[in-house]
This record gives C-alpha cells, sequence and structure tokens, in this order.
C-alpha cells in the first residue's frame, strides 16, 4: 500500500469515532499549546526586558564615585567623590573605545511654574548626555555647548514633568518655570522615554548645564564631580574595552598602588541586561518544559486508545490479514493512524497556542515574538510522540495470529 | 511425455499440527496426506474437534504445519514466513467466512478493493476490476451499499467477490452457508459452481450433509485423521428448484 492509501485508512478510521479520536488528540493539543504559548511569552518578557535596558542607553557603562568609610560605616559608591572634572575631560580624549562621556549631577528640588509645582529630578548633563541616552528633544532645542560654557539658566523638561505643571500635551517652550528660586528658561521638552527596567519613571526629570547646576543647584564649582559618568562605548563589542580603558586610566590618575582598591566603580549596564534576560530565559524553559510533560502525557493518551483500538478491531485485523495484509501493513496502519492523531494535535496546538500567546501577551502588554523553530520543534515532537506511543499498539496488532483474531468475538 | 496430466494444486504429505495448551498437547492434526486437483470442489466434514479447521487453517496458509510437508501450486508452504505467507493468501486464496467478515462502515466495492489495495493495484484499476468482481457474483448496482444495508446472502456475495478479484486458484470456504437461509445456501452453491466451470479450486468446509453434495469429492475427518475420501458426481445447485422446496 502506497503511504497515501496508508494515510487515507487511517483517516476514515478515525473520522469513525470522531469525539474519542478529538479526545485522544486534547493531551497533545494543550501540550503543543502550552509550549508554544509559554516560549512566546517568555520570548517577549525577554524583548521587553531588553527593550527597557536599551531605553536606558546604548552600550551604557556607568563611572561612580568610589565610597566614604568612616568610623567602620562604609557609605556606599558615589559617597566619596573621587571623579574630577580633569577625570571626565581624560576619558573623553584618552580611552579610544569611548565614544561619548557626560556627567550626570542629580538633585531633587521643586519645580515651580505659574500656577502649579512638582518636586523632580534635576539633572545636570552636557550634551553628549542625550546621545548616550539615545535620547532627543520632542519640541524645543536640546542644551548646547554654548549654554555649558555660559552656565546659562535654561532648562528640558521630561514630559511627566510637562503634564504635572502645563497639563497632558501642553507645549511650553519659552515659559519660565523657577527652581530654587533663579527663574529658568524652558528650551526644549524632552521625547517621551518611558520606564526603566526597574520601573523608574524616565519622564520625571529636568536638564539643565551641568556648569548651570553647579552653580545654582549646588552652589559653586567644585573639583569634584558629584554625580556620575555616563560613557557610551564606541560599539556593543568595545563595551569590555572601554571598561577596562577606563579603569586603568582613573587608577593611573588616582595613583592606585597596583593591587588596591579602586577609588571607582563601574557598571556595566549590558553585563545586567544580559542577566536579567538569562533570568527570563531560564523561566521560560522551565515553563516549557513543564508543557513539554504534558505533550508526554498526551502522548501517552494516544497509546492508551490505540491499544484499546486494536483490541476492538481485532477481527478487522484478521480479515485484512487473511486477504493479504502483510505484519508490516497492519503496523503502518496503526502507527500511521497514531502519528496522524499526534501531528494533528500539534497543528492544532500550534494555533492555539499563537491565539493563546497572544491573548495573554495583550493582557500583560507584552510584545509576542513566535519562534520559529520553536514551532517546528514542537510540531515534531508531537510527531515523535505519536511514533514512540503508536509503536507498542502498532506492534502489537502486527503480531497477532490471523486465525486467533479471525476468532475474536 | 506422451500424456500430460497437470499439476496438482494441493499437495499434503503426511502433515501433523500439535498445539501446546498450558501443559497438555494437543493433537490437532495427526498424519494427513492429500492431493487434490485444479479445478476440484472438496467438501471437508466431519464433527468438531475432528481436525477439519485445523487443516482448513493449514490448506489457507493462515497456519504452518508442525510436521510434514505442504506444497501449494508446486511451492512449499510450511516454511515459508509471514510476509510470504501473507502474499500467498493474498495472490493464490480467496477466503469466505461463515459470518462474512466484512468490513463495517465500509461500501461493498471498497471492502472488494481491499485485497487490490494489498497487492498494490492503482486506484483506478483497482476500482475497475473490484466493479468486474461484483457484477460477477450479480451484485453490480449494489457498489456502493453498506454491509448493513445488504440481505445475508449479498453480504456473503461481496465476500466471494472480495475472494476472486485477485483471481485466486483455490478458495477456502469456512460453512459459507452457515448464516443462510437454505434457498439463499443453494444461491450461493450456485455461485461456487459456477466459479468452479473457470477452473477455480474450492475447498468446502462445512458440516452440513446437503450442502456437501454439490461438491465433487468429499473429505471426511475424525480425530485428526482423514477417515474417508471419496468422489462423488456433484449435485448442480438449480435456484429455481430450491424456491419450491424453501
Amino acid at each position: 500500500m502506497s503511504v497515501f492509501q496508508v494515510l487515507r485508512v487511517a483517516i476514515r478510521a478515525l473520522m469513525r469515532n470522531k469525539l474519542r479520536s478529538f479526545l485522544t488528540t486534547l493531551g497533545v493539543i494543550i501540550g503543543v499549546s502550552a509550549v508554544i504559548a509559554m516560549v512566546a511569552i517568555g520570548e517577549g518578557a525577554k524583548a521587553k526586558v531588553a527593550e527597557a535596558f536599551a531605553s536606558m542607553g546604548s552600550n551604557l557603562l556607568i563611572v561612580l564615585s568610589g565610597s566614604t568609610s568612616a568610623g567602620g560605616a562604609r557609605g556606599g559608591f558615589g559617597s566619596l567623590p573621587t571623579l574630577t572634572w580633569d577625570d571626565l575631560k581624560a576619558i573623553r580624549a584618552e580611552c579610544s573605545a569611548v565614544r561619548y562621556a557626560a556627567p550626570q549631577l542629580r538633585s531633587s528640588a521643586s519645580v515651580i511654574s505659574e500656577d502649579q509645582n512638582w518636586g523632580t529630578s534635576i539633572n545636570g548633563i552636557s550634551p553628549e548626555f542625550f546621545a548616550i541616552k539615545d535620547w532627543s528633544v520632542a519640541s524645543g532645542v536640546n542644551i548646547a555647548q554654548s549654554d555649558i560654557e555660559g552656565a546659562t539658566k535654561v532648562v528640558v523638561l521630561g514630559q511627566t514633568v510637562v503634564e504635572k505643571l502645563y497639563g497632558p500635551s501642553a507645549d511650553p517652550v519659552g515659559q519660565t518655570v523657577r527652581i530654587k528660586n533663579f527663574p529658568f528658561q524652558i528650551i526644549g521638552v524632552a521625547e517621551r522615554k518611558g520606564q526603566t527596567a526597574l520601573g523608574q519613571d524616565q519622564d520625571d526629570v529636568v536638564f539643565m548645564p551641568y556648569s548651570t547646576f553647579q552653580a545654582k543647584i549646588q552652589g559653586g564649582l567644585q573639583k569634584f564631580i558629584s554625580g556620575i559618568i555616563m560613557v557610551s562605548a564606541t560599539g556593543s563589542d568595545d563595551i569590555d574595552r572601554a571598561e577596562k580603558q577606563i579603569s586603568n586610566l582613573l587608577r593611573d590618575r588616582h595613583h592606585l598602588p597596583i593591587g588596591g582598591d579602586d577609588d571607582f566603580s563601574i557598571r556595566n549596564l549590558t553585563e545586567m541586561a544580559n542577566a536579567q534576560e538569562e533570568g527570563v530565559s531560564t523561566i521560560t524553559s522551565l515553563l516549557a518544559s513543564i508543557a513539554l510533560v504534558s505533550l508526554l502525557v498526551g502522548g501517552i493518551g494516544i497509546m492508551n486508545i490505540m491499544l484499546v483500538s486494536v483490541t476492538e478491531r481485532t477481527r478487522e485485523i484478521g480479515i485484512r490479514m487473511a486477504i493479504g495484509a502483510r505484519p508490516r501493513d497492519v503496523m503502518a496502519q496503526f502507527l500511521v493512524e497514531a502519528l496522524t492523531l499526534s501531528f494533528f494535535g500539534g497543528v492544532i496546538g500550534v494555533l492555539l497556542g499563537l491565539l493563546g500567546a497572544n491573548r495573554l501577551a495583550d493582557h500583560f502588554g507584552w510584545p509576542v515574538l513566535v519562534r520559529l523553530d520553536i514551532v517546528v520543534i514542537a510540531v515534531s515532537f508531537s510527531g515523535l510522540v505519536g511514533v514512540v506511543f503508536g509503536l507498542y499498539p502498532a506492534i502489537k496488532a502486527a503480531r497477532l495470529d490471523p486465525i486467533d483474531a479471525l476468532r475474536f468475538e | 511425455m506422451a500424456q500430460v496430466t497437470p499439476a496438482p494444486l494441493i499437495e499434503v504429505d503426511h502433515v501433523a499440527k500439535v498445539y501446546r495448551m498450558g501443559d497438555v498437547e494437543v493433537h490437532a492434526l495427526r498424519d494427513v496426506s492429500l492431493t487434490i486437483a485444479e479445478a476440484e470442489s472438496v467438501a471437508i466434514m466431519g464433527p468438531s474437534g475432528s481436525g477439519k479447521s485445523t487443516l482448513m487453517n493449514v490448506l489457507g496458509c493462515l497456519d504452518r504445519p508442525t510436521r510434514g510437508s505442504y506444497r501449494l501450486a508446486g511451492q512449499e508452504v510450511s516454511k515459508l514466513d509471514r510476509n510470504t505467507l501473507a502474499k500467498l493468501r493474498n495472490r493464490t486464496l480467496g477466503f469466505v467466512f461463515q459470518s462474512f467478515n466484512l468490513l463495517s462502515r465500509t461500501s461493498a466495492v471498497e471492502n472488494v478493493e481491499l485485497p487490490l489495495l494489498y497487492a498494490g493495484v492503482s486506484g483506478r484499476e483497482r476500482h475497475r476490476r473490484a466493479r468486474e468482481a461484483l457484477e460477477r457474483v450479480g451484485l453490480g448496482d449494489r457498489a456502493h451499499h453498506h454491509s448493513n444495508q445488504m440481505s445475508g446472502g449479498q453480504q456473503q456475495r461481496v465476500a466471494i467477490a472480495r475472494a476472486l478479484v485477485m483471481k485466486p486458484h483455490l478458495m477456502v470456504a469456512d460453512e459459507p452457508t452457515g448464516n443462510l437461509d437454505s434457498r439463499t445456501s443453494v444461491e450461493i452453491m450456485a455461485l461456487f459452481q459456477e466459479l468452479g466451470r473457470t477452473g477455480i479450486t474450492l475447498l468446502l468446509v462445512t458440516h452440513e450433509s446437503d450442502i456437501a453434495r454439490y461438491a465433487s469429492r468429499v473429505v471426511v475427518m475424525r480425530d485428526g485423521l482423514v477417515q474417508s475420501d471419496r468422489r462423488q458426481v456433484p449435485l448442480v445447485a438449480d435456484p429455481a428448484a430450491a424456491q419450491g422446496v424453501a
């Protein structure tokens, strides 16, 4: 018999017991759809994490000052200013793997408009900051180098601050706000940036030139940077090199003895992002393996029904053998039936899994990423389940003695 | 040689069949030797337990003898494996059973197509030959009926069509009229006699002496041995005459 013939006979046999065939397939359908949905959701979550990290800046390194140590109580990174403005200049000039470096001085203060006020984060930055963050202004202009040199009293507001002070979709460029009793002209509004990977609202900010920040918010120019240095490497492959270059440069400039502790710290955001994505991947694999177990259970269901089917159709097997079916014809018939069940289960499962993943993604507000390789693997695995669990009943059928089978009531 | 005698279709030489049921050995066939020529119609009779079913299974290539030799159309069968036996059943033999043994929820023509399917005959040819076989048993107009839509006699005709569609040398019929009324039985026997005239050898297992009268030879089995083997002038099955009897 040709493959097509065997398939036709199998489908006919399955159609005779539609409900039973469907219920048998259900185990595989649920298993496959669970695998597809879990992996799609996991991949979506991973993309979401990557996206959140990407929004914090591209190829980003953060350089922090060292820690204070007073009477045994150590203050944590940034508590003791050790980074100087000359360090920043040196990083820009000497580290070949660094594309941009920008200071970020931070303080909290109230921003007062004509009839509203809002406490937010005030950031003193240089123009490179926006390049590092992949950020730009939605209206108005950005802080320029001339603003740094002149220490002009200008600000760029984040979207959240604009909303709180002027209401949604207002454009306050040209207006004046007061911070610490100084009037600042709004020269721009930053694009909406969203939350960081850690859930922080990146739009609840006010930016001003770092020179202005030092003069008006901190009160006076200083040798040390009382904040952090944001660094963007020249490419995603250069991050580690940039980190090493900065570390060597700062150790040299700070005259640290060989073997001594750094008096600064460099955070690698890409590493953090990778660690987070790895965590999500682990959970995804865990969920997918649980789903695979349910696929296995579905396979056992198929084996069970195929065994029942072989017993029920013993007489039919006898007739077929009497008129010339070879053992392998009988085996092929039952194997293809099991395979058909599991394969259709796999296909329906994929469709259902995609539907389910879409629904869940809508619910959680995640992107859905369907991995074609997972779809292929799930369908082939369900086929494999059909073969493995269909084999025993098929062999049992093929081994029947035609005389006993014909006599079977 | 001057005289050409057709080679016998069946040559059974000192065949024995022993079953093992637990500790007990059952000698279903003790020592049977039998030669059947082509186009003979042989009725095998005997009480239950006489070994007539076992003999039929061996002759029908469903079972292999424990001892002895069985040659079918010149080929030694007793040592063949299951696949070759299946092929032999498909090409050389046709089976007809007491309970018809048609596949349920399957049309007459599809039932008749089954042996062709296993022989690897292509779709169009299969259908044509199945229709032809159905015409031959007088069921050309019932091709798409399912078995539950047909009478017992019609079902047995479908089974006969299925048995002869591969143009076998030997047709093995196990109590073919056991489930039929006497009038229909005569019709079926008339059909067998018609097939016999085309050269098909018939092996008929029955316990009804009425039915055995239509055969040209009667073999009576007892305790695994051939008790008697006699030739007779067969009664011609005439359905028209039987109508009056019924």
